[in-house]
């Protein structure tokens, strides 16, 4: 037990360099004889260990840290299309974020962005809850229902943000020949400043509830059904049977669907640059869609705008993972 | 459950410095990494021709040509031009087709990292911008013969008095009219001089209960491109969208769709769906350019053709639209001689013939338009509309027009959905343009 407590502390601390190492080697090797043969297997374990952990190191290095510390640096710094290409850009500070936040479009992009996050969040997360506490009483077809439910995700999003814009067209779109027929006028849903907002939202609600769906359920079905036996022989009804034992004992995988629902809505781009471009005037415009127009989207690109509104949607993600976190080893410790 | 949550102090403390020591190596990394990747022009000249890792000198007698047409599919008559230029020089010739909004990050990007094409086709507005960051060669160095070109498209290719490129061909906006539909609602398309005639057309249109009037509002290049023939034809100038000859510009636009001569959808149409909605045959007029004839002709209505009147007669100036052939700056600076003789095969009478019959483009010099307008009467309109046509970078504009444009599509899109009136719109286009165009 010891060995591998000594073993297991010196590998995670390994990478830092010598200095920790050798104390404990030497220590190991002074109280016991045949220092040759602990020796061996001190260290074995440490590098065997150090090559499981080599590869996802790398990989995390690769693909992880350096392209976030390319951004960060990226949006450090005051690119030209010249410095671009051939180097030397000038270390401007937080001057970007600065021309960022002054930027006239800032706040009204800053709460579409939480608009559309939180709207988003709070219909996916009802209605996927609603359809998992109706598709986990089992009954004829309902798994074939279930399936029928997750069709919006396993649609390409090219797809089916281009059947929403095509729906939502003020003069050929079935939406408005609906409420044509039930004497409801003409609404411009993706052209008019006041409704391009609400219809990704609309969009995008349709697409994010099979995600809760599925999570929910399977959160359901880990609920032991006797607990349900015995609230009902107490004579708790569907209502109360929903409130005292599902909800309390859904919580940790509510908490997981809501904080990854948030993280995948706060990035959503594809749906919104499909149907409106974020347009018109910038009316259904979000860091998502202001980051890629900002670097990929004009003519000329700002690369270093772009980096550093994409930074800023990084830490409203962060922001979030760290409640969860908190909230998680609050809901661990009571 | 308790003791799996917390682990022993000692055992605790362990992780958090591994967690540090990972991090650290991270940094380590990742700063390694930049080292080699920060520099690439520095480095890829001792790399040499043969072993440099840049796909476009990856294998010698392989050439790499992108280009924003990626309607022409692997077989087309495009890419067997693009082949049959290869061959003729020696080489290969490996083609990527980029969607043309996405073609000057790419460009870009493929710069920083050394690893541009032999060969750019990119639009026209574009080639200031790629000159000024260094990514294209002039023809002093490339030594491609652009003499044959006519002046006011090879205008838009040039930065800082050197020429960097040949146009590929050009192409314009023009009003295309549903015959059917205009005699229907007993409109005389001769009377159509002026912004008021053409108003009044529009009108007559709506009586009978058509739409008057399709164009192309996006909030992209595409329209901006779109609204420069009126805004130039009611006088406006770029470098100052307040005027109150751009207000004027932009009150027609705002009039037409208050009026429902033109349907809001305009907004969120590119000159594609645009078409689109004018093919169907619904529509009386159509703002586009000369790459739908081909559409024309298969739409199964008669038409006709008109240019865009400017406010009080005569034609509205046109922006050129139209790709430019550049040939990227490369470490091996040897491969320009072949590259130059693909982009002379490429703009060679015969081949700019035929390649500008496949865009529907008019072709960039005189002896090659007067050989189309013999074989297509039709293309005399366009023929003198690009003659007449203005370069959208010109008037000193160069890398400004980007940044400039992006403010005009803004006001343009804010108008017209009604976020702000014509007015407003442009006084903001015109400080958000002025502060971003000092800056640099």
């Amino acid at each position: 037990m010891s060995y591998t407590r000594q073993s297991a502390g010196r590998f995670a601390r390994g990478p830092a360099g010598g200095a920790y190492a050798p104390p404990a080697v030497e220590r190991l090797s002074a109280e016991r004889p045949a220092p040759n043969r602990i020796r061996r297997r001190a260290r074995s374990p440490q590098w065997a260990a150090l090559a499981f952990l080599a590869p996802s190191v790398v990989y995390l290095v690769a693909f992880y840290a350096y392209p976030m510390y390319r951004n960060l640096d990226l949006s450090l710094r005051d690119y030209t299309v010249y410095s671009f290409v051939h180097g030397g850009a000038p270390f401007a500070g937080l001057s970007n974020y600065a021309s960022i936040i002054d930027d006239p479009s800032f706040n009204s992009t800053l709460i579409h962005t939480l608009v559309f996050t939180a709207v988003s969040l709070v219909f996916q997360f009802a209605i996927g809850l609603a359809l998992a506490v109706f598709f986990a009483q089992n009954f004829r077809l309902s798994a074939f229902l279930r399936a029928l439910f997750l069709v919006p995700w396993l649609l390409p999003l090219i797809v089916s943000a281009s059947t929403w814009s095509w729906m939502l067209d003020t003069n050929y779109g079935i939406v408005n020949a609906a409420l044509h027929a039930v004497g409801i006028g003409p609404v411009d849903w993706l052209t008019s400043p006041t409704w391009s907002l609400p219809s990704v939202i609309i969009a995008n609600i349709w697409i994010g509830v099979p995600f809760n769906l599925v999570l929910l359920y399977s959160g359901l079905q880990g609920i032991p059904r006797d607990l349900y036996e015995a609230a009902s022989l107490d004579g708790a009804g569907p209502w109360q049977r929903f409130r005292r034992v599902s909800w309390p004992l859904l919580r940790p995988v509510s908490a997981i669907t809501l904080l990854l629902g948030l993280v995948y809505t706060l990035k959503v781009f594809d749906i919104i640059w499909i149907m409106t471009r974020g347009g018109p005037a910038n009316s259904s415009a979000t860091f998502a869609t202001w980051s890629y127009e900002l670097g990929f989207g004009n003519l000329l690109p700002e690369f270093g705008l772009g980096a550093a509104v994409g930074n800023l949607l990084v830490i409203m993600a962060l922001i979030a993972g760290l409640v969860y976190i908190r909230a998680r080893r609050r809901l661990l410790v009571s | 459950m308790e003791s799996n949550s917390t682990p022993p102090p000692s055992r605790r403390r362990a992780t958090h410095r591994g967690i540090a020591a990972l991090s650290v190596a991270a940094i380590v990394f990742g700063a390694g990494m930049t080292a080699c990747s920060s520099s690439p022009s520095s480095s890829a000249p001792a790399a040499g021709a043969s072993s440099s890792g840049s796909p476009s000198s990856a294998a010698v007698g392989t050439y790499t040509v992108w280009d924003p047409y990626p309607q022409f599919t692997q077989g087309s008559s495009w890419t067997a031009l693009l082949s049959r230029c290869g061959s003729e020089a020696g080489v290969t010739v490996k083609r990527t087709a980029f969607d043309t909004t996405a073609l000057t990050s790419k460009v870009l990007l493929a710069a920083q990292q050394g690893a541009a094409p032999d060969v750019l086709i990119v639009d026209n507005p574009v080639v200031s911008t790629l000159a000024e960051a260094g990514v294209l060669t002039d023809t002093t160095e490339n030594h491609i013969n652009v003499s044959s070109v006519e002046p006011n498209l090879l205008g838009a290719g040039e930065y800082d008095g050197n020429a960097y490129g040949i146009p590929i061909g050009a192409n314009t906006l023009a009003l295309y009219y549903n015959k059917n539909i205009v005699k229907a609602a007993g409109v005389d398309p001769a009377t159509i001089t002026d912004w008021s005639s053409l108003t009044a057309a529009l009108a007559k249109v709506k009586a009978i209960g058509k739409v008057g009037i399709t164009f192309s509002a996006i909030g992209t290049e595409e329209g901006s491109f779109q609204f420069e023939p009126w805004f130039w034809g009611a006088g406006a100038n770029l470098t100052d969208l307040n005027s109150s000859a751009a207000d004027a510009a932009l009150a027609l636009w705002t009039s037409w769709l208050k009026a429902g001569y033109a349907t809001n959808s305009v907004i969120n149409d590119t000159q594609t769906t645009s078409w689109q909605e004018f093919a169907a045959g619904n529509t009386a007029f159509s703002e586009n350019g000369t790459w739908q004839l081909g559409n024309a002709q298969k739409a199964g209505f008669p038409y006709g053709i008109m240019p865009i009147p400017a406010e009080h007669g005569g034609a509205a100036p046109v922006p050129t639209g139209g790709e430019f052939i550049t040939v990227p700056v490369q470490s091996d600076t040897s491969r320009y001689a072949t590259s130059e003789k693909i982009v002379s095969c490429l703009s060679a009478a015969g081949n700019a013939y035929m390649t500008d019959n496949t865009l529907s483009y008019v072709a960039a010099s005189a002896a090659v338009q007067a050989k189309q307008v013999t074989t297509e009467p039709a293309l005399g309109v366009w023929v003198q509309a690009v003659h007449a046509g203005k370069a959208r970078t010109g008037d000193n504009l160069g890398t400004n027009y980007p940044k400039i444009s992006q403010q005009l599509w803004t006001a343009v899109q804010a108008a017209l959905s009604g976020s702000a009136s014509p007015q407003a719109a442009l006084a903001s286009a015109q400080s958000a343009a002025a502060s971003a165009t000092n800056g640099k």
